[in-house]
């Protein structure tokens, strides 16, 4: 059981467990969905959550009085890789005016994975902009659609501004091999911003 | 041609506004816990029956093998926000513990962790 359970003897525990929560960001149809559930069994979330003076435009309000709250879906994975060591993925919406989120999911982030389209560059801009702000570390990983131009790493690299030592990685959202490649390299980066003199 | 039929399922959302199930609070009571945070039913005897409503009790029936506030949230259907009330509620009665996890923040996490998480990757 992964979170503890009842002892033999009938008293009730409830383990701590060793909690890895990672942040999957990008722009809208990116593929953060897909990602999520190629690596694990993917759980719809919804939060309730109060409307932004820029939310209210674009939601529309017309006609409904008092709408103040938004429903925002986002999805959750959970690989449970050891009985007390569990890794969270969490998809959250990509529009600046769903950040009252992040900033609670980024709380106790080990890290994140910005998931970018070459065809649509800009649209990861505002996440980039968000962890590099609130010092998480993150990687980018391309997902590579059919038809869309493959550009190299580093004419990405050199159109997002990133630093050398930041890891761009291509994949396939849909492969659960390529999402695996991901979250290894995120977590190898997180490992080496911990300590650069040991990791490469 | 709409019908009336297209407001029933579940993407209309439901039929009872999150905040009358949570009776207009917006803020859960109590210290606060994380959304990962591990949940776990105590067994005691539910006390005053009438301060819970049918969604503290579906909280509870899952709370019955320990889980997380995230995993509860997404098995009711509810926002996690509301989620977070009724759970707060509960544990004021003594009917479930919250504990929070073991947090892992970069540049807090130790390294043997994050090798025991990069092996079970490689695993999966």
């Amino acid at each position: 059981m992964a979170y503890g359970g009842y002892e033999p003897d009938g008293a009730v525990t409830a383990r701590r467990h060793r909690a890895i929560k990672i942040l999957l960001a990008g722009g809208f149809g990116v593929g953060k969905t897909t990602l999520v559930g190629a690596v694990s069994e993917i759980r719809p979330l919804r939060t309730e959550e109060p409307l932004t003076e820029t939310g209210k435009n674009i939601d529309s309000t017309a006609g409904v009085e008092r709408k103040t709250t938004t429903t925002v879906a986002m999805d959750f994975g959970r690989i449970t890789l050891r009985e007390d060591l569990v890794l969270y993925l969490f998809g959250t919406p990509g529009q600046e005016r769903f950040w009252f989120m992040w900033d609670e999911l980024a709380l106790g982030a080990l890290g994140a994975v910005v998931l970018a389209d070459t065809r649509r560059l800009a649209d990861c801009f505002p996440a980039i902009d968000y962890f590099e702000r609130r010092d998480i570390p993150f990687i980018i990983a391309l997902n590579v659609f059919d038809g869309s131009r493959r550009y190299t790493t580093e004419e990405v690299r050199a159109a997002l501004d990133l630093d050398p030592s930041l890891p761009i990685v291509l994949c396939d959202a849909r492969s659960k091999e390529s999402a695996k490649e991901v979250l290894i390299t995120l977590i190898e980066h997180v490992l080496y911003v911990t300590d650069p003199a040991v990791s490469r | 041609m709409p019908s009336h039929e297209e407001w029933l399922d579940a993407e209309a959302g439901p039929v009872v506004r999150p905040y009358q199930l949570t009776r207009g609070r917006t803020r859960a009571s109590g210290e606060a816990f994380d959304m990962v945070a591990t949940v776990m039913a105590t067994q005691a005897r539910i006390a005053a029956p009438g301060g819970l409503g049918p969604e503290h009790f579906s909280v509870l029936q899952l709370a019955q093998k320990p889980t997380t506030v995230v995993d509860i949230a997404s098995d009711v259907a509810l926002p996690l926000g509301v989620v977070r009330i009724l759970l707060a509620d509960l544990r004021e009665f003594g009917l479930v513990t919250i504990q929070a996890p073991i947090p892992m923040k970069a540049r807090q996490v130790d390294r043997e962790t994050l090798k025991e998480v990069l092996h079970g990757l490689r695993g999966l």
